[in-house]
């Protein structure tokens, strides 16, 4: 029994049950009524193409549970949050839900910008269901929240972006919601408002609320959700775990990525670097990583032109583009000679001590100046698999004593 | 656990929709507000402005068609004749042309929140209720100044009147209103054929002026009389225009069992089209 069948078949009352949703999309290149008169009939057809957002998706989700949809651009993780929340009518299927939704598909989109903030928190809390007696009692509550404070009274347009956002999300928080639908809008206002939404979400959790989230950060699904979904193609490849559904994602990309990057492999600078590898050491490549291993990083390096006094640059990425490591033969104070024939250096990597997850190497050849000479972007990668006792980037042990 | 939108192509039907609407009336009443106050919202006549354009239109006619090109003569109390047509058609379409572009003017809440759509070409019908009552006032207002006020037995023809427009709008604001998010054009259509109809019905000329030009063809009388935009301004005429009552030929025979049959229609109509309506909202928030 996979982890996805064990929750549908706890005892917690479904809130949302999808059963053999499909979704199409015509897109037509006719749109005015001259085209589409000139295109009438069978001629029309050829304008119009078929798109299958989403494919027979089954899903039921029960109270209390926080789903995270996850997939690559363009997968139909929006569609389904739209089609969940009664935006988008099915092709095909049913679907089927409880209590009271509130949508975070995009903050203030119901606001108007000639309106005050007053008059657009209990305009858009009345479309997000509210009574205007509710609106009333909530309303210092939600003032408070947004720390919008005296701009109040002042018309949305002169807000700033920031501003917006938070008023928006107070007002969806407080409109006391069953069902939460989130699409990538935890991104917003600054740190500490982030930090702020954040607690909101948990506080919701704890209160056993169903919260549905799209999230591009995997770091934030997989710290949020007690379950994924990754969607590819409008269909459901895994629906689990989610630092499983994670990693299935990220070898997801990473294929994706690999296949486009073999069609303009290196060959637009003048130098090449291939056959790049990295490998833990004393193990099969397929195994990842533990914290404390030494990793082996080698590359195969050439150049159009004899090329003196340069520096051969590694860096390890991870999954968010954040530079976690980086080292080369400068920073070594190393001289390696001329590079114009095929060369293969290898660097080691002692005791590097990691977090979970996946990292990418580039490779660079600098010049004396540290220009980049030739680029080789996410040449390889690897993962780690780390102990969860700690989280971030580094994987130390954590010990805790009392002291006093 | 509910139901959610339609499913297996199929559409919602007008019972539950409407009881979808009832549910929303608070919401109703705040995009009417939102509406009204964000129009005029940094000007510093406000709402003033809603009786410039009638105002304009009516110095327009007083002067060029009454006075200049004489249609006047034909007809007594002008000024109050014109207005009364003026206010009405300005009424009708106000919500036509208002409503035809309200689900489009809307796109992004309609894209982001589950509403019942149909509650947006109602905001603009209610909105244009309100500049109604404002010019109505006026109306009211010039009667008394001119000293014919509108106290008579026909004052009862005033409620088919309204209730025409309110539901011929209605049915239109939500078929057009549905339309237009699959084809832009009809806005632009829907202007040019407000402008065009207003000549099709007795608002600056009477509709005794036309059943003298009609002579034997009654059945293109018929048509014309029967066009319920028409019936609606007839109606309020016989309400407002106290100087019509004293020439019989000023209006059609069966005034009132013409404007009822035309509300009966009207609500047939409006029922088709909150069925199409609902039929096409399925695709709305992918189309817009």
């Amino acid at each position: 029994m996979t982890l996805a069948d064990a929750m549908t078949n706890s005892d917690a009352p479904s809130v949302i049950e999808l059963d053999g949703v499909s979704k199409r999309f015509t897109i037509r290149k006719d749109n005015s009524l001259k085209e589409r008169i000139v295109t009438f009939g069978r001629a029309g057809r050829r304008h119009k193409e078929d798109f299958w957002a989403l494919r027979n998706i089954d899903l039921t989700v029960v109270a209390g549970t926080t789903v995270g949809l996850i997939g690559h651009n363009g997968s139909g993780k929006s569609t389904l949050l739209k089609v969940i929340g009664g935006i988008i009518d099915p092709t095909d299927g049913a679907v089927r839900r409880r209590g009271r939704v509130a949508a975070l598909l995009e903050l203030g989109a119901g606001f108007h910008p000639d309106l005050t903030g007053r008059e657009n928190v209990y305009l858009n809390a009345s479309i997000l269901g509210l009574t205007r007696a509710e609106t009333e009692e909530r309303f210092d509550d939600i003032v408070a929240f947004s720390g919008i404070g005296d701009f109040i009274d002042t018309q949305v347009k002169f807000y700033s972006s920031g501003m917006y956002v938070r008023l928006a999300f107070a007002v969806a928080v407080h409109t006391d919601p069953d069902l939460l639908l989130v699409d990538e809008v935890l991104a917003v206002g600054d740190e500490a408002f982030q930090r702020k939404c954040l607690d909101k979400i948990r506080s919701f959790q704890q209160e056993g609320r169903t919260i549905i989230l799209v999230s591009h950060s995997l770091g934030q699904v997989i710290e949020l959700c007690d379950r994924a979904v990754l969607l590819n193609k409008g269909e459901i490849v895994l629906d689990g775990d989610p630092r499983e559904a994670v990693n299935d994602l990220r070898d997801l990309l990473e294929g994706r990525r690999l296949a486009e990057a073999r069609e303009d492999e290196g060959a637009n600078q003048s130098g090449k670097i291939t056959n790049v590898r990295a490998l833990p050491d004393h193990k099969d490549s397929d195994e990842p990583l533990t914290p404390g291993d030494t990793l082996r990083i080698s590359a195969d390096l050439e150049y159009s032109a004899p090329l003196s006094n340069w520096t051969f640059a590694v860096q390890i990425d991870n999954h968010m583009g954040q530079a976690v490591y980086g080292a080369s033969s400068k920073s070594l104070g190393m001289q390696l000679g001329e590079l114009q024939q095929k060369r293969t250096f290898e660097m080691s990597v002692e005791d590097l001590r990691l977090a979970n997850g996946k990292y990418f190497v580039n490779i660079s050849i600098l010049d004396e100046a540290n220009r980049h000479l030739v680029d080789f972007p996410q040449a390889a990668s690897f993962d780690v698999v780390s102990p969860p006792i700690s989280s971030g980037i580094v994987a130390a042990v954590p010990r805790i004593t009392e002291v006093r | 656990m509910a139901q959610i939108g339609s499913s297996n192509g199929k559409t919602v039907n007008t019972w539950s929709a409407l009881r979808d609407i009832v549910s929303h009336r608070q919401m109703l009443g705040l995009l009417v507000r939102r509406d009204l106050k964000s129009r005029y919202k940094d000007s510093s006549l406000g709402f003033v402005w809603t009786l410039v354009r009638p105002l304009t239109q009516l110095a327009i006619f007083y002067f060029v068609i009454g006075k200049v090109l004489g249609a006047e003569r034909g007809i007594p109390e002008f000024a109050i004749y014109v207005y009364t047509g003026l206010t009405a058609y300005g009424f009708f379409s106000e919500i036509v042309g208002g409503g035809t572009s309200s689900i489009v003017a809307n796109a992004g809440l309609i894209k982001k929140i589950y509403l019942p759509r149909e509650v947006f070409p109602l905001a603009s019908v209610g909105s244009a209720g309100f500049n109604f009552l404002i010019q109505l006032g006026i109306l009211i207002v010039a009667t008394l100044v001119l000293g014919s006020p509108p106290i008579s037995p026909d004052a009862i023809y005033f409620i088919p009147a309204l209730l025409i427009i309110l539901v011929w709008g209605t049915a239109l604001a939500l078929l057009l209103s549905a339309i237009n998010v699959y084809l832009r054009d009809v806005q632009y259509l829907v202007e040019v054929v407000i402008l065009l109809l207003m000549w099709a019905s007795p608002v600056v000329y009477s509709w005794e002026m036309v059943s003298s030009l009609a002579g034997d063809h009654t059945w293109l009388l018929e048509i014309y009389t029967n066009n319920p935009i028409t019936l609606a301004i007839l109606g309020f005429q016989r309400v407002f225009w106290m100087a019509g009552h004293e020439n019989p030929a000023s209006a059609p025979e069966d005034l009132m069992l013409r404007m009822l049959i035309a509300v009966l229609v009207g609500l047939i109509a409006l029922l088709i089209s909150q069925r199409v309506f609902a039929r096409l909202q399925g695709n709305f928030a992918q189309e817009l």
